[in-house]
């Protein structure tokens, strides 16, 4: 039983009228590999939000790494990295210079800096481009960028919100490749949100879906899968039982446009 | 003992020039707006200028009114490009960058510190245009190294005080719609409402008052003392720089307040 590195206990969050993340309770092991899946709306972002500090909770509690997140929140930034779903690395800049930037914000030694770097391109295939600017990069690139970028201090809990979206499946194949290494390499728990269930299917070892900003479901695909009945059931069967009708799906105009806007600057 | 007070102290300090470092390579990469940053002042100062000082409208007492707008179009450069700076911190939260240095553990106000600090360094640019305009046109100049020096200073603590101050409007409008309007409404009235481009003494007792809350006409007077040769503070030189220091200080601990809000 390894142990564990996320603890969230009835973590809530209204904005207004409007509960976005409802009581929700769940833990993740040490190495773990967890996908939060949901429709828009649903909660996910808010969530991780909450989880690297940058929203405060309105009620509950997690435990990130040991440290909680509302008394000891930069104890917990120096423990998480977390690759937004928008594009997070300057495009005025080289892939270099916004890994340097960060090493340096990250106190990672002087003396290491350089050979931290030198690693995390060579890792994500970005050596011969690490002098270019990112403005220049593709949008697989740039993903493996902001990857080596939240990594590059070790942290124990990676998050990534929607880290393939907007990219084609071979560069998406190529995240996940370097995403599962990471783990292998350095023992980093990946807690994700995604929309594409076959991602979750292949890569999780568990997962959670949110229902208007509750936890619906929690487990294996296969437990998940075995819940819903005998016989074989798709991952759409799944999804929908407990994320209910796709055309139910809410989130604001703003989310959406992200969405689509971040989209566009990858594809 | 000591060490603990040290180092969060000069942590904070590095994480400041980090940031500061950072604007200023994007700078290295693209300097075109260096140039077009250049036009305005030059406009206010070859026509404005010009036509003001044939005209002799504007009483200067015995300094010439080109000698008199000089330091006051550099006050006013540098505000007009600091008050715009919140548009790029609208445009980083648009992308996911101001999220991604809110989850990293560098403290707040060294964020909102080092954005000023790089935003003073750029309109350093704008100073030497503004001396070799000056020069061009014959005003007076104070060549003495330690009055240049206290030009820079004043010019970078004066953007870091307007940058923050625009930080500060960004944070609270999130739109670049918004802020846009924002932005002008409030650019004009710091301006005509300071000692940039006529005395005090000229103006009518409501606008006079006005003028001695406004930051920028601290900003002008010190400047008139430093780069003008023969000249003198008419506010106090002390006053003066107390007046920016604490102005930008309370600016900043706001802003580093504000700040978090944009990646809600």
């Amino acid at each position: 039983m390894s142990a564990t590195v996320l603890e969230i206990k009835n973590l809530t969050r209204r904005f207004g009228a409007f509960t976005a993340v409802d009581a929700v309770t769940l833990a993740v092991n040490a190495g773990e590999v967890f996908g939060l899946l949901g429709s828009n709306g649903a909660g996910k972002t808010t969530t991780i939000k909450m989880l690297t500090t940058l929203l405060p909770p309105s009620a509950g509690e997690a435990r990130v790494a040991g440290f909680s997140i509302t008394r000891q929140a930069v104890s917990v930034r120096r423990a998480i990295g977390y690759v937004p779903q928008a594009v997070s690395v300057d495009g005025s800049l080289t892939g270099y210079e916004n890994l340097l930037i960060f090493a340096k914000l990250y106190d990672i030694p002087r003396r290491e800096q350089q050979t931290r770097i030198r690693e995390a391109l060579e890792f994500m295939g970005l050596t011969a481009d690490g002098g270019r600017l990112v403005g220049e990069y593709s949008g697989g690139m740039v993903r493996r960028l902001e990857i080596a970028q939240s990594t590059l201090h070790r942290p124990q809990v990676l998050f990534l919100d929607e880290p393939t979206v907007g990219l084609d499946p071979i560069a998406r194949d190529a995240v996940w490749k370097l995403l599962v290494d990471l783990r292998a390499n350095y023992g980093t728990t990946l807690f994700f949100t995604t929309h594409y269930l076959e991602e979750a299917e292949s890569h999780c070892d568990r997962i959670a879906i949110m229902h208007k900003g509750r936890l619906a479901a929690l487990g294996t695909w296969k437990e998940l899968e075995a819940s819903l009945g005998s016989g074989v059931h798709t991952l759409d069967e799944v999804f929908i039982h407990y994320a209910g009708g796709i055309l139910d799906s809410g989130g604001s105009f703003r989310d959406v446009s992200a969405e689509r806007a971040t989209a566009q600057r990858l594809g | 003992m000591t060490a603990t007070f040290i180092r969060p102290f000069t942590g904070f300090v590095e994480k400041i020039f980090v940031i500061t470092e950072f604007e200023l390579r994007k700078l290295r990469h693209d300097f075109t707006e260096l140039i077009t940053r250049a036009l305005q002042p030059a406009l206010w100062l070859l026509i404005f200028g010009q036509v003001f000082n044939r005209s002799g409208a504007m009483r200067t007492g015995n300094v010439p009114y080109l000698d008199f707008i000089a330091p006051g179009i550099l006050a006013q450069s540098v505000l007009f490009v600091a008050i715009f700076y919140g548009i790029n911190v609208i445009w980083e939260r648009d992308l996911g960058i101001v999220q991604r240095f809110l989850a990293s553990p560098t403290p707040r106000a060294a964020l909102v510190l080092g954005k000023g600090f790089s935003a003073g360094i750029r309109t350093l640019s704008q100073t030497v245009i503004v001396y070799a305009l000056s020069l061009l046109l014959g005003v007076k100049l104070n060549w003495r190294p330690l009055a240049l020096l206290n030009v820079l200073v004043v010019v970078v603590l004066a953007a870091t005080l307007f940058s923050t101050f625009s930080l500060i409007i960004a944070c609270i409008v999130k739109t670049r719609e918004r802020f846009m309007g924002v932005g002008q409404v409030l650019t004009m009235p710091l301006f005509f409402a300071s000692n940039a481009i006529y005395p005090t003494a000229i103006m009518p007792g409501w606008l006079r008052a006005i003028s001695h809350l406004n930051p920028l006409t601290y900003v002008v007077d010190a400047l008139r003392a430093f780069m003008l040769a023969g000249s003198t503070s008419a506010l106090g030189l002390g006053r003066d720089y107390a007046v920016i220091l604490l102005t930008t200080t309370i600016l900043v601990l706001i802003g580093a307040r504000l700040y978090p809000h944009l990646a809600t």
